[in-house]
């Protein structure tokens, strides 16, 4: 464990039964930084979150965070992280005030100072109004700013936010991202769960994607970004079997992936220089264009290309993202 | 010493006295017990009395006052085998997680629920006793005010010490189960037996042997016993038997449920510690 990292996982492997959930997994998260860890559905991501805020014992492997041993000592590392489960976790009979309070005093902070720092974090999570309200009466951006001033309340060393912005609407996200990024300047390191890339695009200082019990590539976003070459080219036309086979033995050209309705080119130099060559290629071999667009690789490509598969998501999210429904 | 559990106990009070509709059937549930059933048994029971004149200089009571006793220890028994129903709850919607994960140790998980359970208990049954006294039960018979005060004290010791057992088995089942319908028939199983097989509404003295020999491992039984020797006495005459309780019979009882309890405590923290919610 070097002096910058807070989380160090060195060969972390764990089954239930005979699967094989987490499959010798190593990466270290270091101080102050927002390292999102990615992953489709049933990827191993929530056994390796329960096992670092010590919820599963360690099977296999060396887990330390802030710090401490997990093994030899789970009560240490309970006092320095915070936790936004990624499944709502709140009395809906208690009211904000005292889901606050229960809080406070599992964590044994003294009566004062749970008072002060519960008054601070309802300021900046914008529920002081609503301190007396019942949580089952709060909307859902509400009470996930809740659980985000719960998890703060302790002052964690680390934050752990697992799925934090889920289902919730483009203006309570970008909310809770300020809240994330400001609790991150003043020193906290945040370990960030998502299935949203651009989220993770925007937050991550560092972006780790494990799929099948793996870290599969680990890297800041630009770095990710950059593995899948520089540009990719999002051609439509009259025949994009032909034009596909055409742009697969062009040079220039990293890879080619066949869309619904069209056909994406991972180029491997400069784009804007790329295209014009592709439109010259096509004619040549009168393909008639429909539609092009070049852009820069997004997360969310970056996510398909080494998961091989879209996020597989829960239905009831697919509305934010229709982008991302096309490469199935 | 760390005082986590009070945060436990915190909380399931502010549940219980939020739950309007569980907070008033809970108080009157007993009263209804005494006011209908109390009331019908008595007015047959007197007449049988009559058969079977008590002895000379034993005080002879009736089958309300007998009964009262049973109605407390009974409510007692149902107030604490749901007590640890909250931990199945806090299971199956996940807000455990935020318990396990937070430094409390795990015992407090359970004294915290298993203090809710006494304070639940004792409520019900000063509620019990007052009621009953309305109504008629004769309790306390030719106490002076500091008697009295220790009659009472002693039907909460032994009323505490009983639940207490009862909540952290009712914990112990909580923690081990999966479903609230599962939990419900296993309370049902347990109380019904416990119930019938007790001194709570009627004498154990003329049961056949076998089950003569349950009641004698039956809590229940050494709740009523400790029960009625304080609100009652320790001579009475009632369904043509004199009982006669020594100060070693009182301790028994207490001792039995103590270590009745010390059981129950010890599977409630065996399937706290081995309890995993992800």
């Amino acid at each position: 464990m070097t002096e910058r990292s807070i989380i160090s996982v060195k060969e972390l492997e764990h089954r239930f039964g005979d699967v094989r959930a987490v499959d010798g997994i190593s990466f270290t998260v270091n101080k102050g930084e927002v390292f999102s860890f990615l992953g489709p559905n049933g990827a191993g991501k929530s056994t390796v979150i329960n096992i670092l805020i010590t919820l599963l014992h360690l099977q296999k492997g060396m887990v330390t965070v802030a710090g401490h041993d997990i093994q030899k000592s789970p009560s240490l590392i309970r006092n320095s992280i915070g936790i936004v489960f990624q499944n709502e976790v709140l009395d809906r009979d208690l009211t904000v005030w005292e889901s606050m309070e229960f809080h406070g005093r599992l964590y044994a902070i003294p009566r004062d100072e749970r008072r002060d720092r519960i008054e601070e974090l309802l300021k900046i999570v914008e529920l002081t109004e609503k301190q007396g309200i019942r949580t089952k009466y709060l909307s859902g951006g509400m009470r996930r700013r809740l659980e985000i001033a719960r998890g703060l309340m302790t002052r964690p060393e680390i934050l752990f936010l697992d799925e934090p912005t889920i289902g919730l609407d483009p203006q309570t996200r970008i909310r809770i991202w300020d809240y994330i990024r400001r609790v991150n300047k003043e020193g906290t390191t945040i370990f960030l769960t998502t299935h949203y890339m651009d989220e993770a695009d925007q937050l991550s200082s560092r972006i780790g994607i494990i799929d099948h019990g793996k870290i599969i590539i680990e890297g800041t976003p630009t770095e990710l970004k950059n593995t899948l070459g520089s540009d990719i080219i999002y051609l439509d036309t009259d025949d994009n079997d032909r034009t596909a086979s055409l742009l697969t033995n062009f040079q220039g050209i990293h890879s080619v992936r066949m869309m619904k309705d069209g056909v994406n080119a991972v180029t491997s130099i400069d784009g804007t220089r790329c295209l014009p060559q592709v439109f010259d290629l096509l004619s040549l071999n009168s393909i008639k264009i429909f539609g092009a667009n070049l852009k820069k690789p997004s997360m969310d490509d970056v996510f398909i290309h080494y998961t091989g598969k879209e996020i597989r998501e829960e239905s009831t999210e697919k509305a934010h993202h229709p982008h991302m429904r096309r490469g199935r | 010493m760390s005082l986590e559990f009070i945060t436990i106990f915190w909380r399931d009070m502010l549940r219980f006295v939020r739950f309007r509709a569980l907070l008033i059937s809970s108080l009157l549930q007993p009263a209804i017990w005494m006011a209908f059933f109390g009331v019908a048994m008595s007015s047959s029971f007197t007449r049988f009395g009559t058969y079977a004149p008590s002895p000379e200089g034993v005080m002879a009571i009736g089958y309300l006052t007998f009964m009262a006793a049973g109605v407390i220890a009974m409510t007692s028994m149902f107030t604490s085998l749901f007590g640890g129903m909250s931990l199945l709850f806090d299971k199956t919607f996940g807000l455990m997680r935020e318990m396990l994960a937070s430094p409390m140790p795990r015992t407090h998980l359970i004294l915290g629920i298993g203090l809710s359970g006494v304070v639940k208990a004792w409520i019900q049954s000063l509620i019990i006793l007052s009621f009953g006294l309305i109504i008629g039960v004769n309790f306390f018979q030719g106490k002076n005010f500091p008697e009295l005060a220790v009659s009472i004290l002693g039907i909460l010791l032994f009323v505490g010490v009983f639940s207490l057992g009862f909540t952290f088995l009712s914990a112990a089942i909580a923690l081990r189960q999966e479903s609230h319908e599962g939990m419900q028939g296993i309370i049902t199983m347990l109380s019904m037996p416990l119930f019938f097989t007790s001194n709570a509404l009627y004498p154990i003295e003329n049961f056949p042997v076998i089950l003569k020999t349950i009641a004698l491992f039956n809590p229940l039984t050494y709740l009523v016993t400790g029960i009625r020797s304080f609100a009652i006495g320790d001579h009475f005459y009632a369904f043509g038997i004199e009982y006669l309780y020594s100060s070693g019979e009182i301790l028994l009882a207490l001792g039995a449920l103590v270590l009745f309890t010390l059981v129950t405590f010890s599977l409630a923290l065996y399937s706290v510690q081995r309890v995993t919610i992800t």
